[in-house]
């Protein structure tokens, strides 16, 4: 096999080679600078969390009106959404911190999910749902994940600065007069918006590892917030890039493809990117700079 | 003189614990006052409940209408996510928030005021540093500088020397004289008695209860100094209610 026809072939002969390669560019640029966001804020997880959360919601689209995108899209938005308001609300209210009552919710919204999709959908639905298929996108979903994806994208441009702030100095805003709180609302709303643009590509459980390892893996290449953003990004493209083509040529589900692509981006990153642990470690013991 | 900040019977706690237990007197505009006190007396405590962070258990707490938004607050370092990759530059530029918000651009003037401040706490040429990678005392001049471009009339310091280098801790008290000597009503929360028997004209002893509040020569009295030590209560979980009054 050449390289042409390892590379180019697939994206050039099959229409759903580059709708899957248009939907995985649209959800590297909306991840990449939230799972970064995620991370600096301890928050790793919390996409985790709330990928789960999505799913009741995604199942009742699924049960209103079947297998119907835009129906599950608006399902899992408004559970996403609802567990975020009611985790930060148990959080103010009560002892529990926000990452308890996350947990909490994610638990009872996962198997709430499963429970409806399972009810009327069978097993292949459900697998669907969980993992997705990018291969199956068609133009409506395409254009349903780009536009979410671009919304979410202005969403953080509208939150950056006092997102940042807050990261630093949390408390800082809210002593200014100026609710931390809704910030905080805000960026997990774009969490949200951003897992629900990657689920019909990713599948509910999927969509977070898009988000989450390249930012992880970005933490060995980059100090600042703005180039780690852009290595989260070109990171998560790549992982699209030749998740898929491995998907292609190799006869795997795209969506783990995706993800374990990323995956060993992340190991690769962890050893031998500047900040790696071969040359912070190894190859510069002994040496230092001058001044 | 006019009371910057009035207490008048406050109770200020957690979990119906009081932390501050009915505190009357006030501070003055323009004054420069040390809140000290043993662990445990409510000085950290005092300070939430002027910013306005914690709502009194009791009684009441006024902000002369002069002071109104207007008001820093240096956190203890511990508060602050120092591993976020942010450099001395915009952690010193977030002062200007309550001008600018979230998206108004900063302009020149701004700009100017960040660079006057980092000069001020000699902190030229780090600019575009980390903050994380900073040593104690640079970060605590990172935060003053902050508190240099916020301008505010009413400055709460929170352990401002804690574990700091000498040298920093006397460069960052001319800045603390300077505001006074602009009129600035500056409180700091401090552990030094000789520190500040030297630079702070007022002083609250607090145990729950002011001690003693006045002028320092005056409040600092070797057997104040004493009895505080013993007067530190503990936390009784089996404490009856206070009468409350209605006010």
């Amino acid at each position: 096999m050449t390289l042409y026809e390892f590379f180019i072939d697939p994206f050039a002969q099959f229409a759903f080679m580059r709708r899957a390669l248009a939907a995985c560019l649209a959800l590297s640029l909306a991840c990449g600078p939230v799972g970064i966001f995620l991370l600096l804020r301890r928050m790793s997880l919390m996409g985790d969390a709330l990928s789960h959360a999505l799913l009741p919601g995604v199942a009742v689209g699924f049960l209103i009106a079947g297998f119907s995108l835009p129906a599950m899209t608006i399902g899992g938005f408004i559970a996403g959404l609802g567990v975020v308001l009611l985790a930060g609300t148990a959080a103010r209210f009560t002892l529990l911190r926000e990452d308890a009552s996350f947990a909490a919710l994610q638990l009872i919204s996962m198997a709430l999910g499963v429970l409806i999709v399972s009810t009327k959908g069978g097993n292949v639905n459900l697998m669907h749902i969980l993992f997705g298929s990018v291969l199956a996108v068609d133009d409506q979903a395409l254009l349903i994940t780009a536009a979410i994806a671009s919304l979410s994208l202005l969403l953080l441009v509208f939150i950056y600065r006092p997102l940042i702030i807050d990261s630093f100095d949390p408390g800082y805003l809210q002593r200014s007069g100026s609710s931390g709180m809704r910030w905080q609302l805000l960026f997990l709303a774009t969490v949200a918006m951003d897992l629900v643009a990657g689920f019909q590509a990713m599948g509910a459980m999927m969509a977070v590892g898009i988000m989450m390892l390249p930012a992880i893996a970005a933490r060995f290449w980059a100090k600042e917030i703005w180039s780690l953003m852009a290595t989260s990004i070109v990171l998560a493209l790549g992982s699209g890039v030749f998740g898929l083509l491995f998907s292609f040529h190799y006869r795997l589900p795209s969506g783990p493809a995706i993800i374990l692509t990323a995956g060993m981006l992340h190991l690769f990153s962890m050893m031998f990117a500047p900040l790696g642990i071969v040359r912070s470690r190894l190859l510069r013991h002994g040496r230092h700079r001058k001044g | 003189m006019n009371s910057a900040i009035a207490c008048r019977n406050l109770t200020l706690g957690y979990d119906r614990h009081p932390a501050v237990h009915h505190l009357s007197g006030s501070f003055a505009l323009g004054s420069l006052t040390a809140i000290t006190g043993p662990n445990g007396a409510g000085k950290s405590t005092l300070l939430k409940g002027i910013l306005g962070l914690l709502p009194p258990l009791g009684g009441t707490i006024k902000i002369a209408d002069s002071l109104q938004g207007t008001i820093s607050y240096l956190p203890q370092q511990t508060d602050l996510e120092a591993d976020f990759p942010i450099s001395v530059w915009d952690a010193v530029t977030m002062g200007h928030w309550r001008r600018v918000g979230a998206w108004r651009s900063l302009g020149r003037e701004s700009h100017l005021q960040t660079q006057e401040a980092l000069r001020r706490v000699g902190l030229q040429g780090f600019e575009r540093r980390s903050v994380g990678s900073l040593s104690g005392g640079q970060r605590q001049r990172v935060l003053f500088a902050r508190l240099l471009v916020e301008d505010a009339a009413l400055i709460l310091l929170d352990e401002p020397f804690a574990a700091i280098d000498q040298r920093t801790v006397n460069d960052l008290l001319a800045i603390v004289q300077a505001w006074h000597a602009q009129g600035r009503t500056v409180l700091a929360v401090l552990h030094d008695l000789e520190q500040i028997r030297h630079h702070f004209p007022q002083c609250l002893y607090l145990v729950r209860h002011a001690l003693a509040w006045g002028e320092t020569d005056k409040v600092l009295t070797p057997e104040l100094v004493a009895h505080g030590r013993v007067m530190s209560e503990s936390w009784d979980e089996s404490a009856p209610y206070c009468f409350v009054e209605s006010s």
